[in-house]
């Protein structure tokens, strides 16, 4: 039992913080948010040149293979951050779908170039009126002559129009919302029939609506094995939720400081609002909300690696629960103890509110994962 | 950062585990678990064995009798202690005397007083509150003036949990009514509860039980040698002793034990002819209360795990411990009584019917009686101004 980071993480936190707080200020923010493709070709560089987006690969590829808490620090700076780059589309779900159920060609082909920042990945796989389930998938894919011919629509697909390559939830046999049957594919986002719409999300993160009328791929884009890709389906969204609790906690420790500071700033009546016990004990218990959320994040990314399955889900979906309950309290209290002015466009604790509102639904809410959390037990 | 016990933490968690499935007489363990009301001699039973064992004071210095265990050992057997249902270890003497003995007591006030604590010979209590001082601690009114090498105890103490059962009381008392700032006339004394002048009296509580008193001091004569650190310097043996005595207050072993018990009621008990444990309505309030067990486990090994490294006393963080413990020590009861539906509201049998279920009704007192976590040893609204203070600097 420790909870001790070890030296290179305790360095890795405090690189990628300090480019954060460098790099990333604000106003700089703003413009990459406004600007055509809502993310920062430099950033993205410069996060490929400190190594971040090879952590957790294998060193074979040119990766790190470092431990899931080792992206966690990373994942809490962006939240802290509230970057808007696609490490999570790219690394936590894309990269880890071909790193997970890739042939070694497939990912001789996707990670170095991946860990390189010259490639990045979105997961297509959310269709209307699915909601959090997982093993829904309406869209097709059937054989033709050596490859496959993908028919459907995808939803919401976070940082989908960017991206290089999609990785597509396909269903090959069985019905639409049974586990057997689903395979996964490796599709280019160029390839012809693939149309994009792309939306801002209330974070403004980029996310797209993605067509697939007749595509093409070759036998070499099936990820895993036909009509299996369920337990790598799910085992990948797991571990992308988990990344998620990090990049939440850091968001939360944003609103925190910031209320806090505020509190101790702000006066009226002659002195800071601080002062006032109605306040302070609002303002303990989002600092136990934090402390909780930090401490289920730390679970999570701890036992997310676990063979044991059944254990694997009940872990993310308690941490999930908590988050997701953290993530609406955080955000709703550290808006009303600013007053008007958390309100605003023009102060970055709105922008967190947006972004946490985002992240407790991401991959389920609250009453989802309670569901399979109590689901989990049986 | 590794999550898992270590080899030799699983080592001695077996070893406790071995040790109480041996050596934790049935019929105390029944006792707990069924929530019946522990007597004296019960409380003392379960001392005396773990004292025989040398395990009764795990976090004292070695010398005198500590286990030398590190504070994740020490939170593994509070742990299983708290699985397998033992008896509660009276904390007065063993965890709130003791540690202000060993920083501020003179050798010859501990050479008389502990070895009589870690035996089990003189129980203890605490006599703190009084009728008009609550949470505002430092106005207590009990006054004790200084005669011919004694200290002369005249006042009230309030909410004196198990007073009725005490050999001793460690009390503050205002020995100078007449400073600038109250904190400063504040003494803290040993008092002998057999000394003339001192009446215990009980208070009933809503669940039926008696564990709290009222207790009167008349003219009470105490030795001078009884004054712990100088006259005048007790709010600081007060401030010290403050985070010991929240420091046990998580009960996450107990509070790990009852949830499996609501599940067990909870999938014996039916609705609409299914197990109460599959209705999402009672499942999603069970779950919520489990994911917050499981964060304040972990926000609690955390804690130890700085503590472990940095060697620093318990601070503000005990707080915290103590808030989420409590809160979810009450939602177990709630939820306990709301498995059991309207059978919970039975309470005592009229005549002496051996059939009479005694756990389930057991379940409406209990509810009732665990009001008390979230408003003892320092109420949750006082934690609050305590992390606001100390740990937010508001």
């Amino acid at each position: 039992m420790n909870f001790e980071l070890n030296e290179e993480q305790t360095l890795l936190a405090e690189t990628i913080r300090r480019f954060v707080a460098t790099h990333y200020s604000f106003d700089a923010r703003a413009k990459i948010i406004a600007s055509p493709s809502g993310h920062s070709g430099d950033v993205w560089a410069a996060m490929a040149e400190m190594g971040l987006l090879g952590l957790p690969f294998a060193e074979a590829h040119g990766g790190f293979s470092g431990a899931t808490v080792d992206v966690m620090l990373v994942m809490e700076a962006i939240g802290e951050g509230l970057l808007v780059e696609p490490y999570l589309a790219t690394v936590g779900l894309g990269g880890r779908f071909v790193a997970r159920a890739g042939t070694p060609a497939q990912q001789d082909r996707v990670l170095p170039a991946l860990i390189q920042g010259k490639h990045t990945l979105a997961f297509a796989h959310t269709e209307a009126g699915a909601r959090y389930d997982l093993r829904q998938v309406g869209l097709r894919a059937r054989r033709a002559g050596d490859g496959w011919v993908l028919d459907g629509d995808k939803r919401m697909v976070l940082h989908g129009s960017s991206a290089d390559t999609l990785v597509v939830s396909a269903r090959t046999a069985g019905g639409e919302t049974e586990a057997a049957g689903i395979s996964l594919f490796l599709v280019p986002r160029a390839a012809a029939g693939v149309s994009v719409k792309d939306v801002r999300t209330l974070d403004n993160l980029r996310a797209a609506d993605v067509r697939f009328t007749g595509v093409r791929v070759g036998a070499d884009a099936l990820l895993g094995g036909e009509g299996d890709g369920y337990p790598v389906l799910e085992e990948v969204v797991d571990y992308a939720t988990a990344l998620l609790c990090a990049e939440a906690v850091g968001a939360i420790r944003y609103a925190n400081d910031a209320t806090l500071e505020y509190l101790k700033t702000r006066r009226q009546f002659g002195v800071p609002i601080g002062s006032f016990q109605a306040l302070q004990h609002r303002m303990v218990d989002l600092m136990i909300s934090y402390e909780q959320a930090r401490s289920m994040t730390y679970l999570v990314c701890v036992k997310i690696d676990t063979a044991d399955a059944a254990e694997r889900r009940r872990v993310v979906s308690a941490a999930k629960i908590k988050v997701a309950d953290a993530c609406r309290h955080v955000s709703q209290e550290s808006v009303q103890l600013h007053g008007g002015m958390g309100m605003t466009e023009e102060l970055k604790i709105s922008h967190t509110f947006r972004r946490l509102t985002m992240l407790a639904q991401t991959f389920g809410d609250a009453e989802h994962h309670l569901e399979r959390f109590a689901a989990a037990d049986r | 950062m590794d999550l898992n016990y270590s080899p030799e933490e699983t080592a001695f968690r077996d070893e406790v585990r071995g040790w109480l499935d041996h050596n934790l007489p049935a019929d105390l363990r029944d006792k707990v678990l069924e929530y019946r009301e522990l007597s004296k001699d019960d409380l003392v039973r379960w001392h005396k064995i773990l004292a025989a064992k040398g395990w009764v004071a795990p976090d004292w210095p070695v010398e005198w009798g500590g286990t030398g265990w590190n504070v994740v050992q020490r939170y593994i057997f509070e742990e299983e202690c708290g699985y397998a249902g033992t008896p509660p270890l009276v904390a007065f003497g063993l965890r709130m005397c003791a540690p202000v003995l060993f920083r501020f007591g003179t050798d010859a006030q501990k050479q008389r007083f502990l070895p009589a604590i870690y035996s089990g010979e003189e129980v203890w209590c605490q006599g703190y509150s009084e009728p008009g001082s609550g949470s505002d601690l430092a106005s207590l009114k009990t006054r004790a003036i200084r005669q011919n090498g004694h200290f002369v105890v005249t006042g009230q103490k309030i909410w004196t949990t198990l007073a009725h059962y005490a050999d001793w009381i460690f009390c503050l008392v205002r020995t100078d009514p007449s400073t600038d700032k109250r904190q400063d006339g504040i003494s803290f004394l040993l008092i002998d509860m057999k000394t003339p002048g001192i009446t215990v009296r009980p208070i009933h509580l809503m669940d039926g039980g008696h564990e709290v008193n009222e207790v009167f001091f008349d003219d009470v004569r105490v030795p001078a040698e009884n004054l712990v650190h100088e006259e005048g310097k007790g709010w600081t043996v007060a401030k010290y002793l403050l985070g010991y005595e929240r420091m046990g207050t998580g009960r996450i072993g107990v509070s790990k034990r009852e949830l499996l018990r609501v599940k067990q009621v909870a999938a014996q008990a039916r609705k609409d002819g299914r197990p109460l444990l599959e209705d999402p309505r009672f499942r999603d309030r069970l779950s919520r209360v489990e994911v917050e067990l499981m964060a304040l486990e972990i926000t609690n090994l955390r804690f130890l795990d700085q503590l472990r490294r940095g060697g620093k006393p318990p601070g503000a963080e005990v707080s915290l411990l103590k808030i989420k413990g409590t809160e979810i020590q009450q939602a177990l009861t709630e939820l306990m009584m709301q498995a059991a539906g309207p059978f919970a509201q039975a309470f005592r049998p009229i005549d002496a019917d051996p059939a009479f279920d005694r756990f389930t009704a057991a379940l409406a007192p209990r509810y009732c009686n665990l009001r008390k976590t979230t408003i003892y040893a320092g109420s949750n609204e006082i934690q609050r101004n305590i992390i606001s203070k100390l740990t937010l600097g508001l």
